[in-house]
């Protein structure tokens, strides 16, 4: 009994992305193609990085609101600095990810809530990508467009992009011996004191893999959109939030799926603009609508967990 | 001094606001000082209100916090203008509305909390989206004024002084006795100290977080229908800035963020403070960038400065 | 007392303060090859302290400790692994959202690289099968889905396990406890085996039969010092209780009231499966909840002071609560003394909607007086306390209450004897009054201020003794009776 109700909750990401599929299917039979899924999927990548940075966070027991205004700036640093003086530009993003893991070891060393640290940084990294990028535009670098934009045959470039993302946040959080520490630490702290590891540095770790996924998410997305403005990453606080946990991660105790994860961010980014497009709601309800899609998924995930206490 | 400055830290956002107002006076040469002063009052009652309501929620405990109050600011101030419908008479029933509006909100906060189990943060995010999408929805292109007597009172001066200020000052007050001689008031402080200890004490947590909720959705309500008199017309975005404000000046005003501990003085002084150093940005030519990165600065830095929970031995 | 060669662990002169409280007193301990030993003492008697600071955790004030003939200072715990020291304590060191595996990889550090998952997975399954043979559990389980009997095997089990560091001493505090009879009676063997390849044991236990019966010396604390030692022959049931200060008389402390049990039922419950035997208290009446710790006394309180009526329970009178945790259920850190009483009883200071400054101070000082709580101000913060008198400031709160009902949840744990003293004697005039006491405790002495104890095993209540039957053999032999 145990082991079907873990196979289900193990399930519910793949189910719930079959779903959105399916309804999109119904609703408009002629994007299920290549070129269709190219399209729909084209946030994809960035999406599912921004849930990979989220869910190392999540792994933690701690919350990252601020990954969105993160993946803005570094996006807005992507376009003109990275672009310009490539050299310079890579040393602004490790400075950003040594920033994020800095916040990481504020957070521990002075017991601080995450909720309300990463909410300020939120607003330093907003107001730095305004610094950077006043108004919309700079430009990618050429390299990063034709990544972004290949063609691989069979599969489109995000479907591909996201199956080696799953692989390799699977393997280093799954099987590796030090990713059990870092998830283990979101699950019983003192007892990865007592084994003798560093919990400063794990949380340092986790929020510099953050910060790492972070830039490659908005690498991605410059890479996609051509250019930047300085709101680019506005959502994806709430995505990646609502990815991880549609994935089968939790807020506390260090339980998150790699792999589901990515299915989540997947479901969303079908979900968030597609499928509504396709189901004609019109622009201005499309934010709350996102809004109630989260609901949903926490409601259907409460559901599940209040199934499984009761046995 | 020092001892006693150090003593009460959130005694500093005052020394914070008087050394912009400085700062402030100083590049203009000297002049406008009063106008300067009024206009920051003014200013400071509208973060006031936000910041008393975000206070009460954050009180209740970590993980507690309300990010639905920018957009319940914004639909208040399409309702009650609305209502209003830009005559005198209106007034009261307006201001029935607005708050009327934020205690929806705030009792489908925690609706959305306590029923399905989300976690505030998400809860309150979430919300704020739908509750954006319906004034989007709701307000379209209507630019609703604000019936000339609730604009010119919001306006009202007295000797220098904004007569909203006052007022607020009064009720700031209310709201400190409340909280320290009430049976309410000291459950808020029980709960955020301590949830399973308040439980055991007999002390209805469910009810207690309920109301606190709705606290916060009637002072966010009220403030978006001051704030539509004040600049004279409704909008979606009139809220906006006021959710990191309000955060931060429950924050800079020394309110712990771990729960149980609230600070009624320092959210005046935090928010003097917070008008004073966008008024001295503002005057230096700085652009919304620097803003947004000196108040995101000082927010981290007064949480790391407090510190986190210390628990009984 | 020297430390001889041949031992892995001496400890001399350790002394320990927490705060005004002297948990260790110029304590000296040793443990040889191959020797199994027994630990015990009363609660607070520092049994827990001084492993603790074997294992490197807590840092002794003074004192020297040698590992292996050598002195160590800066001794820490990961000195102490160094070194070849384990320790299974009370509260389990396992990740819940990890495997087995996983946590045993989180264990052994040199157990990284792609193999290390398979091996890890090895090593624990066979040290499982060496210990608890016919356990049931798979490496692969995520530890949160173990009953807490599993986990405990895993824990032990884990313990034994040795990849690059030797495996020298084997600290077992209360490993017993979550555990049934069958993989007991096997661990108690594995610690045999293990003791025979020249493995240090130290056992901590509250089960005098396992202690008597397992090791090979014993060690009895009290009040942090070391009030007796010597091999296990030397030592019976009565001796051990005597030297940890349960002095068995024959006398009760009072009489007890039996024409109490026909007076208005106050409360009334049913734990464990149904058709089990019934839980009843009455006005007036002091009733215990014995038996061995986490058998479901804690449960039933929490039952009675929610009365659900789905749970069967019935309560005819508000309840108060006295946490027995007082960190995690009962303390405000932030809150004055005066504050921290005040809070159940704020509704009875209220003069015109608001509470009454005057009448709060009044309260505070006149329970200040009645419980002798030890302060200069009752304003002073309530983290300012000692912590019996953070434990006094608990009581307080429920008595200044108005509810008839009390429910203690183990509140003297860790109290000093005067703070105890004070707080008996206040119950009993309580209970004179009219007022009802239900008094779970895991000091089967404080049992004999009780009109009437039922005994818990396993959720369930296993026998009910009146007041005049109370004693502590009785209460351990009941408490290891299976329910019917």
């Amino acid at each position: 009994m145990v082991a079907a109700v873990r196979l289900l909750r193990g399930l519910l990401p793949a189910f719930s992305l079959a779903l959105v599929i399916a309804a999109i299917a119904w609703v408009n039979p002629r994007a299920m193609s290549y070129f269709g899924f190219n399209l729909m999927l084209s946030l994809a990548l960035p999406i599912a990085l921004a849930t990979a940075a989220q869910m190392f966070v999540i792994a933690g027991s701690e919350l990252d609101l601020s990954i969105g205004s993160f993946i803005s700036f570094c996006g807005c640093v992507v376009a003109t600095w990275l672009n310009q003086s490539p050299l310079l530009g890579v040393a602004i993003l490790a400075g950003g990810v040594l920033i994020y893991a800095g916040v990481g070891a504020l957070i521990h060393l002075r017991s601080l809530p995450s909720i309300v640290v990463t909410l300020g940084m939120s607003f330093v990294w907003q107001g730095l990508a305004i610094l950077v990028l006043p108004q919309p535009g700079g430009a990618a670098p050429d390299w990063l467009q034709t990544l972004m934009s290949a063609k691989p045959p069979f599969l489109p470039l995000p479907v591909i992009g996201s199956v080696l993302l799953a692989l390799v946040c699977h393997l280093l959080l799954m099987r590796t011996g030090y990713g059990a520490v870092l998830r283990g630490a979101g699950g019983n702290p003192t007892a990865v004191i007592r084994a003798g590891w560093s919990l400063l540095k794990v949380k340092m770790a986790l929020f510099a893999l953050a910060g790492l996924f972070g830039v490659l998410s908005s690498l991605a997305l410059i890479g996609i959109s051509t250019s930047a403005d300085p709101n680019i990453g506005s959502n994806y606080s709430l995505l990646s939030i609502a990815g991880v946990i549609l994935g089968g991660g939790e807020f506390v105790g260090g339980v998150v799926s790699p792999v589901g994860a990515v299915i989540g961010a997947l479901t969303l980014t079908l979900a968030a603009s597609p499928l509504l497009t396709f189901l004609h709601i019109p622009p201005d309800w499309q934010i709350g609508a996102n809004g109630a899609l989260l609901i949903l998924v926490l409601a259907a995930r409460a559901r599940f967990a209040r199934t499984e206490a009761a046995r | 001094m020092i001892q006693a400055l150090r003593a009460r830290p959130w005694s500093w956002s005052f020394v914070g606001a008087a050394g912009a107002f400085a700062a402030t006076i100083a590049t203009l040469h000297g002049q406008g000082a009063a106008g300067v002063a009024t206009a920051a009052l003014a200013l400071a009652v509208f973060m006031v209100l936000a910041g008393i309501g975000q206070m009460f929620v954050i009180t209740l405990g970590p993980g507690n916090i309300d990010l639905s109050l920018a957009a319940n600011i914004g639909l208040a101030s399409a309702v009650s203008m609305t209502v209003m419908n830009g005559s005198d008479a209106g007034i009261g029933l307006g201001l029935a509305a607005a708050a009327g509006c934020g205690l929806a909100i705030g009792a489908a906060n925690y609706l959305l909390i306590w029923l399905l189990r989300i976690p505030p943060i998400i809860a309150t995010l979430s919300s704020s989206f739908i509750i954006q999408s319906i004034d989007i929805a709701y307000g379209r292109g209507l630019q609703i004024k604000p019936p000339p007597g609730f604009a010119d009172f919001t306006s009202l001066q007295i000797a220098g002084l904004p007569l909203l200020a006052v007022f607020a000052l009064l009720f700031t007050a209310g709201m400190a006795v409340l909280l320290r001689r009430t049976v309410y008031g000291r459950s808020v402080l029980a709960v955020g100290q301590n949830i399973h200890a308040a439980k055991l004490a007999g002390i209805a947590v469910g009810r207690v977080r309920a109301i606190t909720y709705m606290v916060c959705g009637v002072l966010g309500g009220l403030d978006g229908a001051f704030l539509a008199g004040y600049f004279r017309g409704a909008n979606v975005d009139i809220g906006n800035e006021y959710l990191l404000a309000s955060i931060a000046v429950v924050v800079v005003g020394g309110t712990s963020v771990a729960g149980g501990e609230a600070n009624l003085p320092g959210i005046w002084g935090a928010s003097l403070f917070m008008v004073l150093l966008l008024t001295m940005l503002n005057t230096f030519g700085a652009g919304a960038g620097a803003r947004l990165l000196f108040t995101g600065l000082i927010i981290v830095a007064v949480v790391a400065f407090g510190g986190g929970r210390k628990t009984a031995q | 007392m020297t430390v001889a060669g041949g031992d892995i662990v001496g400890l001399s002169g350790i002394e320990k303060r927490f705060g005004v409280a002297r948990a260790l007193d110029d304590v000296d301990f040793t443990v040889g090859r191959g020797e199994r030993v027994g630990l015990i003492g009363h609660n607070g008697a520092g049994k827990s302290t001084l492993m603790q600071i074997l294992a490197g955790a807590v840092t002794a004030d003074a004192g020297r400790i040698r590992v292996a003939d050598e002195e160590l200072r800066d001794y820490s715990s990961r000195q102490a692994r160094h070194h070849g020291i384990r320790c299974v304590f009370q509260e389990l060191s396992l990740c819940p959202n990890l495997t087995v595996a996983e946590n045993v990889r989180i264990f052994h550090p040199a157990l990284r690289g792609f193999g290390g998952q398979k091996k890890a997975a090895r090593l624990i399954g066979e040290m499982l099968d060496r210990i608890f043979p016919g356990h049931g559990i798979s490496a692969d389980d995520p530890v949160r889905d173990l009953a807490i009997g599993k986990r405990q095997m895993v824990e032990v089990a884990r313990a034994f396990t040795t990849v690059a560091e030797p495996l020298r001493l084997v600290i077992l505090d209360e490993p017993t406890s979550s555990l049934d009879a069958q993989a007991s009676a096997q661990l108690l063997a594995h610690m045999r085996r293990a003791a025979d390849e020249g493995v240090g044991l130290i056992l901590i236990s509250h089960v005098l039969a396992e202690v008597l019966g397992h090791v090979d010396r014993i060690v009895v604390m009290r009040d942090g010092k070391v009030a007796a030692l010597g091999p296990v022959q030397d030592f019976d049931r009565r001796k051990l209780v005597q030297a940890m200060g349960g002095e068995e008389s024959a006398q009760k402390a009072r009489p007890s009231r039996q024409d109490l049990r026909e007076g208005p039922v106050y409360v009334k419950a049913a734990p464990g499966k149904s058709g089990a035997k019934e839980f009843m208290a009455h006005q007036g009446e002091i009733v215990g909840l014995a038996g061995l710790a986490g058998h479901g006394q804690t449960a039933l309180l929490r039952q009675v002071f929610e009365a659900s009526s789905r749970g069967g329970t019935f309560r005819s009178k508000p309840a108060a609560f006295v946490a027995g945790d007082r960190q995690n259920d009962g303390v405000f850190p932030c809150w004055s003394i005066a504050q921290n009483i005040t809070i159940r009883s704020l509704k009875t200071l209220r003069r015109g909607g608001l509470v009454s400054p005057a009448q709060e101070k009044a309260l505070a000082e006149s329970w200040k007086n009645r419980m002798r709580i030890r302060t200069t101000d009752m304003e002073n913060g309530i983290l300012s306390l000692s912590g019996g008198n953070q434990q006094k400031a608990l009581f307080a709160r429920a008595l200044a209450s108005e509810a008839p009902i009390i429910l203690m949840d183990d509140p003297m744990r860790g109290v000093d004897i005067a703070t105890r003293q004070d707080v008996y004697s206040l119950i009993r005039s309580q209970a004179a009054e009219g007022r009802c006491f239900l008094w779970y405790t895991t000091e089967t002495d404080e049992l004999l201020h009780c009109d009437h104890v039922y005994v818990f095993r396993a959720g369930a209540i296993v026998a009910e003794l009146a007041g005049a039957d109370v004693s502590e053999e009785k209460i351990i032999q009941l408490s290891f009776q299976e329910p019917a």
